[in-house]
């Protein structure tokens, strides 16, 4: 069979023939073709099964709007459910697949659920399985999402990538027929930059469908010429394969790109497709106008499609769905596709048009009547009349094109609340009052539904358009064209029809809209989600008006008092692909790597990420088989001589101005005016809410000049704080403030012999009397590298953070390391950082969690009454002053081989276990190797009070029930004599 | 949308974070005899209209202004960018 259904003409390449499969069997189409196209070529009409009764479907439409025709296309990773075959471009070895199945699209054993259909109507789902409710989940649900369905995913993962990418322009023209192409050109040529994006891989619109001359040469010779003249022009760029899918803020539209879908790979190194962010001054809607079916029984056999794409399938693809066609209109522009058709060679049955005064026609017959039924299993072999007079007949036809009228395509100028208006002569909606601002609607989207019509109001929307931004563009003399006026008798469905489909894609019949109001859903939104009309990838494109007008009817109301659901971007299915772009996997977001990474790579260390940062959570040697072993063993050999830690991610903002100091005590609640130059002090940050936000130590290096560390999670949003404070709430201190997390390489040298290890690198003397605990210096070490040396411990060991600019970062850990060996000098990651900070009591993240107070941290006596600053009004407020409040406590195992896990809770040793006797819970828990056992912070009630109590930590949800006692948080050395050694 | 950034021109929201109210430039007076009252109002009390509201945003991705920005909640319409410092002396924060 070699494309049985081919015609003379058309805008295909008959010279480059293509190979595809649909279904296993192979076919040859041309360049140029759709799959949809190249299939009716082939006389396959049977392309899919619907949605619910599995009935079998061909194609409705030529366009974006088609509910029927979905496949999935491609293979293995590449697989692409639910793609509509009338977009998708034909190339050699394409591949693809009927969905929605069970058994043969022929024999698709599931097309039972046609006969159960008086079981299935709308609501079925919500009456039928409500009972018993556990059977939902476990039973229906699976069994429904199974039978009823669209195609199946991959589930591997996509091996192309797609890309984002940014324009700007004077004017964007969406669409790129008639109106669009005239709107263009009246740009272009007035020097404005210029977008023109269609969605179509072939430009020209409408024009590529129609026979109308445009002055002396066709419509799409026209187009072709127009187009020439564009792509000479370098202002103009035009896009084509690009769906502009939501109009968003202050001239903002999202477009999406198919760079690479028409390809069997993408090739070199190209992305898939582009999500385009386009910044716009002014833009043109040309989007065009859709045509919408005539519900009547049977309306949905293979074979039955809108006239307009029965027209467009033999004009720009030179084919015909059948040998023998049929229409059924409610206006003029059906009698069009006769007439094309006819001058083509196919046999026209007969054009059926409900209106008594239908224009008669010489070559063949037109009759006063409607279709009232259809016959054949897998495609349309009859169609039944009813005429005018009263008699019925039975058309032969293996093609039935229906044209109930043409909706202006309205759906982008109401994506910022704009509702549309009804038009009496098109009977259809046009674009309302409210438009996206800098919006201007052209052509048949603007109810201008001649092609005269369209190249005239592109040019005036292009020139009033360019006018508002001062551009001057001329309208120069349009061609000739076809002006035909709208004739339209509105009939949106045969009387006495019930399985007549509305929603083809979903399976919303005529009877389940009667239903709906018959049940009181008589709101169009909720007619929409009792019915599921409108719902599907096509949201309702050629379905949402004969719902409407079947409401209006019931309600006794006209259509504009019904009105219309909500449209809202995107325009048509996007791939998530598109909007992740290249931020996927590792690339979600950046990753920062601490100057010590390679360092620490070579080393083995094993990372972590926190936040953006990658740290090393522990370094394994050789023998050690579990993380723990490696963990003890870096505490240990901390704690006995020296370890070094990257402390690079902390947050560090600089200070400096003559107010300096008043600035940092605006920002934490404990005083900061009278510590001296060379002194380091820790800082508690609260909000204003009196909740603690932050902690961190503030450094003066200089009367005016302060070094502020904050937890890495919180270097951000601390900061943001800090300029907020700075600008909004003192405007006039003397303070400037930027963030230097970056610039300053940062080790903690942290044991007993740290000083004597870090005396082999700085060049002063370090010794306890120069250089006390929280002292802090500018340094230089290494004979005149300039450093900064805090005397600061989170360890609880005599320790020293030394930061150096971030070039010298990995130098300076090799030194370390190179002058430590004579001391052992370890390595130590996040896990042994954190276990240190637990057996000293430091609070960290978990405890700091944004629902904890100064008091609960035990720091209530820090807050100052004596100074304003940020929370500490409000820390006063009762509520977090109140009688067994939460405090800091320390929790260990009675019996040391058992576990304390964060997260479970305190309960009184002989009370009930349950929520109403909650007493605390556990927030960070490790295994201490210098005690030997378990050890874990916590929040108890009065907690302060409470030291040496006997109490159960459980987790039912884990099964933990562990007789704990309530301990000081300050685990080793409680007296702090190691870290002021 | 589109920021115009009292100094750097337009700019895209995405640069910015946001953070509400423009009122929490007005902090009370910590030592007013009214004070608990007042920071309680000023810490919970927000407006949030449908219309046109003053707001802070931080040009965070840029320059690290905190700006007001006079936005129609409903239409997105920017009608006024100020640098929240100038606001703030007129609302007399100067000290």
């Amino acid at each position: 069979m070699t494309q049985i259904n081919r015609l003379s003409g058309g805008q295909i390449d008959r010279d480059t023939t293509l190979q595809f499969t649909f279904d296993g069997k192979t076919y040859t189409g041309q360049q140029g073709d759709t799959l949809a196209s190249a299939l009716l070529a082939n006389g396959v009409r049977l392309m899919g099964r619907s949605f619910k009764y599995h009935r079998p479907r061909g194609v409705l439409t030529a366009g974006s709007e088609e509910p029927n025709a979905l496949v999935e296309l491609r293979g293995g990773a590449r697989k692409e459910p639910n793609t509509r075959a009338t977009t998708v471009e034909l190339y050699d070895g394409l591949l693809a697949n009927s969905q929605n199945r069970l058994g043969s699209l022929r024999f698709d054993l599931l097309a039972i659920n046609d006969r159960l259909s008086n079981f299935l109507t709308a609501g079925f789902y919500y009456k039928t399985f409500m009972w018993p409710a556990a059977f939902w989940e476990k039973l229906y649900e699976p069994i429904i999402r199974k039978a009823a369905g669209l195609g199946s995913l991959s589930l591997k993962e996509d091996p192309d990538v797609y890309d984002k990418g940014f324009l700007h322009c004077d004017l964007m023209i969406i669409g790129a027929g008639p109106a669009g192409l005239s709107a263009a050109l009246t740009a272009g040529r007035a020097g404005a930059q210029v977008i023109l994006a269609d969605e179509d891989f072939r430009l020209g619109g409408r024009l590529n469908s129609e026979t109308f001359a445009v002055g002396d040469q066709t419509g799409a010779d026209w187009a072709t010429a127009t187009l020439a003249e564009l792509s000479s022009l370098p202002n103009v760029r035009i896009m084509p394969r690009t769906t502009v899918i939501g109009a968003f803020d202050h001239g903002i539209y999202g477009a999406v790109e198919r760079v690479s879908d028409h390809l069997h790979t993408p090739k070199d190194g190209k992305p898939r497709q582009i999500l385009w962010r386009i910044y716009t001054k002014r833009t043109v809607l040309a989007a065009g106008a859709i045509e919408r079916p005539i519900a009547f029984e049977n309306n949905d056999r293979p074979g039955i499609m809108l006239a307009s794409a029965l027209r467009t399938y033999a004009n720009r693809f030179a084919v015909s769905a059948d040998k023998r066609v049929a229409i059924f209109t409610n206006n003029d522009d059906g009698h069009r596709t006769a007439a094309d058709l006819y001058a083509k060679g196919v046999k026209i049955a007969a054009v059926v048009d409900s209106r008594p005064d239908a224009p008669r026609q010489e070559n063949y017959e037109v009759l006063s009547g409607e279709v009232i039924n259809t016959k054949g299993r897998l495609g349309l072999t009859f169609a039944d009349l009813r005429l005018a007079d009263g008699s019925t007949r039975t058309l032969e036809c293996g093609a039935l094109g229906v044209s109930g009228g043409w909706n202006p395509n309205v759906h982008m100028t109401c994506h910022q609340r704009g509702r549309p208006t009804w038009n009496n002569d098109l009977a259809a909606f046009v674009p309302g009052g409210t438009l996206p601002p800098g919006m201007t609607v052209a052509g048949a989207a603007n109810g201008e539904m001649s092609t005269h019509g369209a190249l005239v109001s592109g040019q005036a929307g292009s020139v009033a358009a360019l006018h508002d931004i001062g551009i001057k563009a001329k309208a120069s003399d349009l061609p000739q064209a076809e002006d035909a006026p709208v004739s339209i008798t509105p009939f949106w469905y045969v009387q006495g029809c019930s399985r007549a489909w509305l929603d083809q894609q979903n399976d919303v019949t005529v009877k389940d809209v009667k239903l709906s109001h018959q049940e009181g859903f008589r709101s169009v939104e909720h007619l929409k989600r009792y019915t599921t009309l409108g719902m599907a990838t096509d949201q309702g494109k050629t379905s949402n008006m004969g719902g409407l007008a079947i409401m209006a009817e019931l309600a006794g109301k006209t259509i504009p008092e019904v009105g219309t659901t909500i449209f809202r971007p995107p325009y048509t299915p996007t791939a998530i692909g598109a909007f992740a772009g290249r931020h996927r996997g590792m690339d979600f977001h950046p990753t920062r790597l601490t100057p010590s990474h390679t360092w620490a790579e070579e080393q083995g260390a094993v990372f972590v990420e926190v936040g953006n940062w990658m740290r090393a959570q522990w370094f394994p040697r050789a023998g050690e088989t579990t993380w723990r072993e490696s963990v003890d063993r870096e505490v240990l050999a901390t704690r006995g001589s020296v370890g070094v830690c990257d402390v690079t991610t902390l947050g560090k903002v600089d200070v400096q101005g003559a107010d300096a100091a008043d600035f940092l005590n605006k920002i934490y609640c404990n005083g900061f005016a009278k510590l001296p130059v060379g002194k380091t002090r820790y800082g508690l940050m609260l909000r204003e809410d009196g909740i603690a936000m932050d902690d961190g130590t503030a450094a003066r290096l200089a009367e005016d000049h302060f070094v502020v560390t904050t937890t890495t999670a919180n270097a951000l949003p601390v900061y943001r704080h800090m300029e907020f404070v700075r600008q909004c709430l003192f405007p006039d201190m003397d303070v400037q403030l930027i963030s230097t997390t970056e610039a300053w390489a940062q080790y903690a040298v942290a044991g007993p012999n740290s000083r004597k290890l870090l005396e082999n690198i700085v060049d002063q003397d370090i010794s306890n009397d120069a250089f006390p605990f929280m002292a802090c210096a500018n340094i230089t070490i290494c004979g005149g590298l300039r450093a900064r040396l805090f005397r600061i411990s989170f360890s609880g060991e005599l320790a020293f953070e030394i930061a150096v600019p971030t070039a010298y970062g990995d130098a300076l850990i090799r030194k370390i390391m190179e002058v430590g060996a004579a001391f052992d000098v370890t390595p130590y990651g996040t896990e042994a950082l954190g276990v240190m900070r637990i057996e000293k009591g430091h609070a960290a993240g978990n405890e700091l969690n944004g629902t904890t107070s100064a008091q609960n941290l035990g720091m209530g006596r820090m807050v100052s009454k004596k100074k304003d600053s940020i929370g500490s009004i409000l820390s006063e407020r009762e509520g977090l002053n109140a009688p067994g409040d939460l405090r800091q406590v320390g929790i260990k195992p009675v019996d040391p081989t058992d576990p304390v896990p964060a997260g479970a809770h305190l309960m009184t040793a002989d009370g009930p276990v349950d929520a109403a006797h909650d007493q605390g819970y556990a927030t960070s828990a490790c295994f201490s190797p210098v005690l030997g056992h378990a050890i874990a912070l916590g929040f108890l009630k009065d907690g302060d009070q409470r030291i040496g109590e006997k109490m159960r930590l459980v987790s039912p949800l884990t099964g933990v029930d562990v007789a704990v006692e309530i301990v000081s948080a300050h685990f080793v050395d409680p007296e702090g004599d190691r870290l002021r050694a | 949308m589109i920021i115009d950034h009292p100094l750097l021109g337009p700019r895209d929201s995405a640069e910015f974070t946001y953070m509400g109210d423009a009122k929490l430039i007005d902090r009370p007076d910590w030592q007013a005899a009214t004070a608990a009252q007042d920071f309680y109002e000023y810490a919970y009390l927000r407006d949030n209209p449908a219309g046109w509201h003053e707001e802070l945003w931080f040009h965070e991705a840029g320059d690290r202004s905190w700006l007001v920005v006079t936005r129609n909640t409903l239409t997105h319409e920017i009608s006024k960018v100020e640098l929240a410092r100038d606001v703030a002396r007129r609302r007399g924060r100067s000290t």
